[in-house]
């Protein structure tokens, strides 16, 4: 089993200021295999200001981390030059959340897929690069006759966010980071993009990162589950196990916010605590909005497994074993 | 059927038309919209994106811009009709008798004046004659009132997070206490904690003004814990009205039923089913019903024949050929 990207005790910190500098960890500690041979979603889940965008931009290489390492097939991405770094940059793709700001007015979406067509000498003729861009816009379930040669402007937000998907295609990745491909789009075409998703993982052996705050559709199509708050891990498993009975507060308060199309089904009762800002850098970066915070809380929680795949960063817990954060991995099923 | 169908209404729309007089032709994006909203109900406005619900709030507010028109309806908010009032009439009515919480209102405040500057601007410009303090003290009440600190009047919007913009902009929204309150997809961008906190704070500011809302939006999840009634839109048509539970337990029109069933809850893990094709053009409307194309039930008079709005029992509107023979007579409010 070889792993494809390996994230080793990854932080992330943010800071600003020459003098009094101030920082800000966005992403703290976190460690997470991908295997090549055993291809998964994985959903990260958390509110605005979670780290979860800053894990995107750490996996896609565009920041480098504070701390630790990530390892693409054995090697330090931020060393990568050359053919490898090519490699790296074809087989692991994004998805962005605004299928409105990625297309360039000015051209017509053809640019999009023939672009890193010629880049990555994915064809030798224009046939060939023809066939190819037919055939990865028919594998997200559109025309190419309907798209190609038309503007972006031309297309419904549903049309576009899937000729990126297409484009990612194209390319033959082990991996697709998402982040929220979804937030952007009606709820009909909503699902028509999840299941594309959902085939690319079954049908063509991508792994997915799945970046949300919408625990519905993370719900449906992903397998795992990593919930953070602040950078830090506060829950992670199996989708079922966390979402259908969450153990840390947090993803209680997530889950219970979920406005769920059922009128038996209502929100909770729970009464949110308004988010502080500047929490120091000790304790449970939650404790200030938590209404089971304890004297404990004030030192960092580790996780403590509850089930075989599901753990919580919390001390309501701390009756089960403790797990270490680079056993992350242990507990996503695939 | 309740009460809250009988009440007096406080919002009436009758026959409402819109048309956007584009260069490829006449694009008709409100046709015949006709409903009624009494004080301190909440009604759902859902369809996809170009079904008209944004153009609709606009033309209530009379702030459709040119290429497009009104071409005909009123709007009634009580006693007041606004098709008939002046220019400056109608600027005193927004935000006095009718508040619109536009999509994406929280990146309309101004970057550069305090917050408190633009809530004393709104009240200043419609009503005159009160003192600096009694509309500081009117402006400190609003912000109270959407759970934001007073300390909040003093500070500039990038010192906010996205949440408690869009709770300013609600609070701008309830300053005159106005009868109508339109709010357009307010929480798309936040996320759920947020969400359900604003959509809190819209239901307890609404009981305190006694206000009518309606939210604008495509998420049924959002409206099933937040509205009484739900009206469905499809290209430029309300195609069902209905109270939340008749929409949910049993929807009638075909689309809302397709709406219903796409939904996705915890019982149908992995599966996705979203609406086979894909929303008309409304340079280019079907014949007949505009959902024809897409209806399982399309028979030979949807391709020819537009279907009326057909009252049927329980108050309910549907606008479908399916129901053409339930139709009961009923008094149009």
């Amino acid at each position: 089993m070889s792993s494809l990207l390996e994230l080793r005790g990854v932080s992330k910190t943010y800071s600003r200021g020459l003098i009094n500098a101030q920082s800000n960890v966005a992403l703290r500690d976190i460690s997470l295999t991908l295997n090549e041979d055993e291809p998964t979603i994985l959903t990260v889940a958390g509110e605005s200001g979670s780290g979860k965008t800053t894990l995107a931009m750490l996996l896609l290489g565009f920041i480098p981390p504070t701390e630790g390492q990530i390892i693409y097939r054995g090697q330090d991405i931020t060393k990568l030059r050359g053919a490898d770094k090519l490699a790296y940059r074809r087989e692991v793709q994004a998805v962005f959340q605004d299928p409105f700001a990625v297309f360039n007015p000015f051209y017509t979406v053809d640019h999009l897929l023939t672009v890193p067509i010629k880049r990555f000498k994915l064809a030798q003729t224009k046939a060939q690069a023809r066939d190819k861009m037919d055939e990865a816009l028919t594998a997200v379930g559109l025309r190419p006759e309907d798209v190609l040669g038309r503007f972006p402007h031309q297309l419904s937000g549903g049309q576009r966010q899937r000729i990126n998907v297409a484009r990612a295609l194209l390319l033959k990745p082990r991996l697709l980071v998402a982040d929220e491909p979804v937030s952007m789009v009606d709820a009909s075409l909503r699902a028509n993009i999840l299941e594309t998703l959902r085939n690319l993982q079954r049908d063509h052996g991508v792994s997915i990162i799945y970046i949300t705050h919408d625990l519905t559709t993370a719900y449906h199509i992903a397998k795992s589950i990593i919930v953070l708050y602040r950078g830090g891990v506060m829950e992670a498993g199996n989708v079922d196990d966390v979402i259908k009975s969450p153990q840390h507060p947090y993803t209680r308060l997530l889950v219970d916010s979920i406005p769920w199309p059922n009128l038996d089904q209502r929100w909770g009762e729970t009464k949110i605590i308004a988010r502080e800002q500047g929490v120091g850098a000790d304790g449970c970066p939650f404790q200030s909005r938590c209404p089971q915070a304890m004297a404990r809380c004030s030192t960092r929680p580790p996780l403590f497994q509850i089930k075989p795949e599901q753990a919580a960063a919390c001390y309501l817990h701390s009756e089960n074993p403790e797990i270490a954060s680079k056993r992350l991995t242990e507990l996503l099923p695939v | 059927m309740t009460t809250t169908w009988s009440s007096q209404p406080v919002l009436r729309v009758q026959g409402l038309e819109v048309t956007y007089y584009t260069d490829l032709g006449r694009a008709k994006a409100l046709d015949d919209v006709t409903f009624s909203l009494g004080a301190g109900e909440k009604m759902g406005m859902v369809g996809e994106s170009g079904s008209g619900k944004s153009t609709l709030a606009l033309a209530m507010m009379r702030m459709i811009k040119p290429p497009g028109r009104i071409e005909g309806g009123t709007v009634h908010i009580g006693d007041t009709e606004l098709m008939g009032l002046t220019e400056e009439g109608m600027r005193k009515a927004r935000l006095s008798k009718i508040a619109y919480i536009p999509q994406g209102a929280m990146n309309s405040l101004n970057p550069v004046t305090r917050i408190g500057a633009q809530l004393v601007d709104a009240v200043k410009s419609h009503v005159s004659g009160d003192s600096n303090s009694a509309i500081k003290d009117r402006c400190l009440a609003a912000l109270r009132s959407v759970d934001l600190d007073e300390r909040v009047f003093n500070l500039y919007a990038h010192e906010l997070s996205g949440g408690m913009k869009q709770r300013v902009c609600i609070a701008i929204g309830i300053l005159l206490q106005p009868q109508v309150i339109i709010a357009d997809e307010p929480t798309s961008a936040l996320d759920v904690v947020t969400q359900r906190q604003v959509m809190e704070t819209i239901d307890r500011v609404k009981d305190e003004i006694n206000a009518a809302v309606i939210l604008i939006g495509h998420d049924m999840g959002l409206m099933a814990q937040f509205v009484d009634k739900v009206a469905v839109m499809y290209a430029g048509r309300l195609v069902e009205v209905a109270t939340v539970r008749d929409m949910f337990t049993n929807p009638r029109h075909p689309y809302a039923q397709a709406l219903i069933e796409s939904l996705p809850n915890l019982d149908n893990k992995g599966v996705f089913q979203g609406i086979p094709g894909l929303a008309p053009s409304l340079l280019r409307l079907p014949s007949g019903c505009a959902f024809h194309p897409r209806c399982t039930h399309a028979q030979d008079i949807c391709k020819q024949v537009r279907p009326e709005v057909n009252h049927i029992s329980d108050g309910r509107l549907v606008t479908c050929h399916l129901f053409d023979k339930e139709a009961v007579h009923v008094q149009s409010a």
